[in-house]
């Protein structure tokens, strides 16, 4: 069937959030049983006769009379939506009023609702992103566990967790007051960004998984600027980076599955329309007084992106966004990537002198690409034997066999002279 | 505050594509929104279905249908709050039946005291 998964997925978060609301998110759980049925009875119905025309509509009406159906057989055995309340329990408001929370517009509100209400602060990030990827980009507990390279038994607790805060919650999350709006509008832009990087930088050996998530995650944030008061300049510039980022995904890896990093990417595989349409959010991120760590990213990104060629990239202004970039929120992944960009403009000795002088360097001893880059950088300073111990180091924390084959063919560069340097691609 | 009850009569003799139907339903979520919002609204009460049977006196006797005519058919009930008699009537008059020819009957509920 070719409507297939990618269907029941975007389905799956749209009627799961209508669900809820007419239910109640107390009955969270009730709500996804609703719309797996209905996706069973869609496989059923439609092996035999055939996809429809309109297979989400068909989607729709399906759980709209399962829903129909559970809210009359249960209306006094169970509580639904507060604040629906006796709306649902007379025939003469419950169809309508079902209906009109199935209307095209009340479906986005959920979405979005949904959105809000599962980056809980009583959540942490990474339980708010498994939520994310569950509940509103129908992930399954395996595809979740693939994503974030944990063991299903640990995502599938870590989500029922989730889940029950979520259903202990008074209510789904009140998008129309403008107050709270805001006050949670930076933890959801901080799901988003953790998923999008998860996809562009995580551990899955995954490819496809990987560039889905990045694809969900700008999916999400595209419904963030569709909102009036999620037009901000911050989301604009989130945007922006997750636009300019994406566009370089073509490239990242070659035909036979080999990561090539940023540098050595053919720059004619970029997707020159995300790039447009990324530089077009980041003029419209420059509204306001505020300078964010999503503005200073995507800018990083935009000068990669304007770049015709590797040589004709301003390292300069790279390592003075790096810089700023530092003074917003310092971690030594941000003062390493600094350091590759000095190497880049001043040479490879000041880079490893960069490196030796990052605060809590120790933090970086876990990560594949702290030892690499200073076994290129070593490399491009002639000692072949520190660049060999550095990237054997590396080899020994990679995190898939992509990472893997990547620095297999990086040890065997230090074997040869002349080899061409090396720039990792920014964390 | 007392209570009052509104029977709702007729309105269904004008033929009605399900478009139309589908916005008169509308109508009346809107109408029961706006009496629930003003604290006017006891219990929604349901709609009726038009056939069904009458049971009659002492040997219950049963009947199809309730016989009348179907401007007079009682096709819906809900229970209200209003000031008096005066003010229930005042706010029957929002209720989308009257588009449709129909009518609103308003009853006051009978105190029963022993």
């Amino acid at each position: 069937m070719d409507a297939g998964d990618h269907l029941f997925r975007r389905e799956s978060g749209r009627l799961v959030g209508a669900l809820t609301r007419i239910f109640g998110v107390h009955n969270l759980a009730l709500a996804e049983d609703v719309v797996q049925d209905a996706f069973c009875r869609a496989l059923e119905v439609w092996r035999i006769r055939g996809v429809p025309e309109n297979p989400s509509a068909w989607l729709m009406a399906t759980a709209k009379n399962s829903a129909l159906d559970v809210l009359r057989r249960e209306r006094t055995a169970r509580s639904f939506a507060p604040e629906l309340g006796r709306f649902l329990q007379s025939e003469w408001t419950l169809a309508p009023v079902v209906e009109e929370l199935f209307a095209a517009d009340a479906i986005k509100d959920d979405l979005l609702c949904m959105m809000f209400s599962c980056c809980q602060p009583r959540l942490s990030e990474q339980a708010q992103v498994a939520l994310i990827l569950h509940i509103l980009c129908g992930f399954s507990v395996d595809e979740i566990a693939s994503a974030f390279v944990s063991s299903r038994a640990a995502t599938e607790k870590r989500l029922t967790r989730a889940k029950k805060v979520l259903a202990g919650s008074k209510r789904l999350f009140d998008i129309t007051a403008p107050a709270d709006f805001s006050a949670r509008l930076p933890a959801v832009h901080r799901a988003l960004y953790l998923l999008f990087n998860e996809g562009y930088h995580g551990a899955s050996a995954e490819t496809a998984v990987r560039a889905e998530l990045c694809r969900e995650a700008m999916r999400l944030n595209a419904l963030l600027l569709k909102h009036p008061l999620g037009r901000t300049p911050m989301t604009y510039a989130l945007a922006a980076l997750m636009w300019l980022d994406a566009a370089r995904l073509p490239a990242r890896v070659d035909a036979s599955g080999n990561l090539i990093s940023l540098l050595d990417q053919d720059r004619s595989q970029w997707d020159q329309e995300l790039i447009v349409e990324g530089l077009k959010f980041l003029e419209l991120s420059a509204a306001g007084a505020d300078l964010t760590q999503f503005h200073l990213e995507a800018a990083i990104a935009s000068i990669h992106a304007c770049a015709r060629r590797t040589e004709d990239t301003d390292w300069k202004t790279i390592v003075s966004l790096y810089d700023a970039l530092m003074t917003i929120r310092p971690s030594p992944i941000i003062a390493l990537n600094r350091a590759i960009a000095v190497a880049q403009n001043e040479g490879p000795e000041r880079g490893l002198e960069e490196i030796r002088s990052i605060t809590n360097r120790d933090r970086l001893a876990v990560y594949p690409f702290y030892s690499a880059a200073l076994a290129e950088l070593e490399l491009r300073s002639g000692r072949h034997e520190t660049a060999r111990e550095h990237f054997r180091a590396a080899l020994a924390l990679s995190r898939n066999p992509m990472e893997r084959r990547f620095l297999d063919r990086r040890l065997g560069a230090c074997e040869r002279d002349g080899t061409p340097p090396i720039y990792y691609d920014q964390v | 505050m007392s209570e009052f009850t509104y029977l709702y009569r007729g309105g269904r003799d004008t033929p009605q594509s399900p478009e139309q139907r589908q916005k008169q339903l509308q109508k009346w979520a809107a109408w029961f929104k706006e009496l629930g919002a003003n604290g006017h609204l006891k219990e929604l009460g349901h709609p009726l279905e038009t056939a069904g049977m009458v049971v009659k006196g002492n040997q219950k006797i049963v009947t199809d249908g309730p016989y009348a005519e179907a401007k007079d058919l009682v096709g819906g009930f809900s229970l209200i709050e209003a000031s008096d008699l005066a003010h229930a009537v005042e706010i029957s008059k929002g209720c989308p039946i009257l588009e449709v020819g129909g009518s609103v009957e308003v009853r006051p509920v009978m105190q029963i005291n022993m």
